[in-house]
């Protein structure tokens, strides 16, 4: 009996195939047209005023009213007319002093990580989110007198 | 000619296809057809197949043009949908070939394309996402991970009413146009919540381009006033902030006054203020 076997051979699977593909295209559907190439189109259609004129970047502040904006205008400004920044050599070396700062949060944030739910709630935040690490006083067992 | 074969195929419309050449910095109206230059040189004279020897190979290659905002594509010619001045630019870097072709036109609706930069302002929050009114058709929505540094357990701090600074990635006139506030290497960039105080106020958009324009002196005159930081959206919303509220709306009068004033009337409030 064929349909309990794990495999058919190929054969039977082929005339299977076969006989199932006869009964599709059969029964599909299919526009009696002749085939339309399209013609290769040299427009392109864009909507964006950001293409056609070179406009500057959105965010702009002058005379040192927001000196992380114009680190900003001096980037965005730059990338648009290609040139070479060469600032960024400079930045990265990263100084001791901010190292150690980096640190000190660091043991906080992952502190928290392994802290138990109780425990989270001991972990306190500065002004700028960053997480002090708090002394963890242990409970020690206290001698009934 | 192009324009005799343009008469004789479009007489019933009363339409004459011009070259888009000679129309440059003119005033366009909807409903013009306008041929590209490769176009006309094939309907010259000459044009039994031969090709005229051309000696800057620029033009010949058949490069591809882009029509930007105003212009359509209708076969091989640019249909016109917006009046205003015709611009072309050439392309820079030489090999992609054709330019833009665009016209300079002027309205206070915004309309959302993808890519642009906008200030909207948060009026709902519903569960995952923000909705942000950007002065389109429809208020645009903004993921709460669509900002720097955001996870699903740190949350961005957005309340409703606040400024956002973003750019949209997806604005077409089928679906609702949606924003974040990171750029494709996951970095903010400048896009984000606007911070504490100053103003908004709305202008034209052709006022917007203008400002933002590369040689703009108005900006240079007023980066000179006194400290300040603006911000432009590219939907007509400028929001300001200065040292004291007074020059906050000295700053506003100004750039809401100038896109009516000659360059004279321009400095003479200039040097008027400067004084002071």
């Amino acid at each position: 009996i064929k349909f309990m076997q794990r495999g058919l051979d190929l054969e039977t699977k082929k005339q299977l195939e076969e006989e199932e593909k006869k009964i599709i295209s059969e029964e599909h559907w299919y526009l009696d047209l002749p085939e339309l190439k399209e013609k290769e189109c040299f427009i392109i259609e864009e909507q964006s005023f950001s293409l056609c004129e070179d406009l500057l970047y959105g965010r702009m502040s002058f005379r040192g009213f927001n000196p992380e904006v114009e680190k900003l205008m001096l980037q965005m400004n730059a990338k648009n007319k290609v040139e070479e920044v060469e600032d960024e050599a400079v930045e990265l070396d990263v100084s001791d002093e901010e190292m150690a700062r980096r640190y000190e949060t660091l043991v906080g944030t992952i502190g928290k990580k392994f802290a138990k739910k109780r425990d989270r709630a001991s972990y306190e935040e500065d002004e700028n989110g960053h997480i002090k690490p708090t002394v963890k006083v242990k409970k020690m067992f206290l001698k009934p007198q | 000619m192009a324009e005799a074969g343009g008469i004789t195929t479009e007489s019933v419309a009363g339409d004459r296809a011009r070259a888009a050449r000679t129309m440059l910095d003119q005033v366009v109206l909807p409903g013009e057809e306008l041929l590209l230059p490769e176009q006309e040189d094939a309907e010259g004279p000459g044009g039994a197949g031969e090709r005229p020897l051309r000696l800057n190979a620029g033009t010949r290659s058949r490069g591809r043009v882009v029509c930007g905002p105003g212009l359509r594509r209708s076969g091989d010619r640019l249909l016109v949908t917006k009046c205003g001045r015709l611009r072309h630019k050439e392309p820079g870097g030489g090999s992609s070939g054709g330019g833009v072709y665009w016209v300079d036109s002027q309205q206070k609706r915004y309309v959302p394309v993808k890519g642009d930069h906008v200030i909207g302002i948060v009026t709902a929050k519903s569960g995952d996402i923000f909705k942000v009114d950007v002065g389109g058709s429809e208020p645009a929505s903004l993921s709460y991970l669509a900002f720097e540094g955001a996870t699903k357990r740190n949350r961005p701090n957005v309340q409703v009413g606040d400024l956002i600074y973003g750019q949209f990635v997806v604005a077409n006139k089928d679906m609702e146009p949606e924003m974040v506030c990171i750029d494709s290497c996951g970095r903010a960039s400048g896009m984000g919540v606007i911070g504490q105080d100053g103003l908004l106020f709305k202008v034209t958009l052709g006022l917007i381009r203008k400002l933002l324009a590369p040689d703009c002196e108005i900006l240079q005159e007023v980066g000179k006033l006194y400290p300040l930081e603006i911000v432009f959206g590219m939907n007509g919303r400028i929001w300001v902030k200065a040292k004291t509220i007074q020059q906050t709306l000295i700053l506003a009068n100004i750039l809401e006054a100038c896109e009516h004033m000659t360059a004279d009337q321009r400095k003479q409030i200039f040097s008027r203020l400067a004084e002071s």
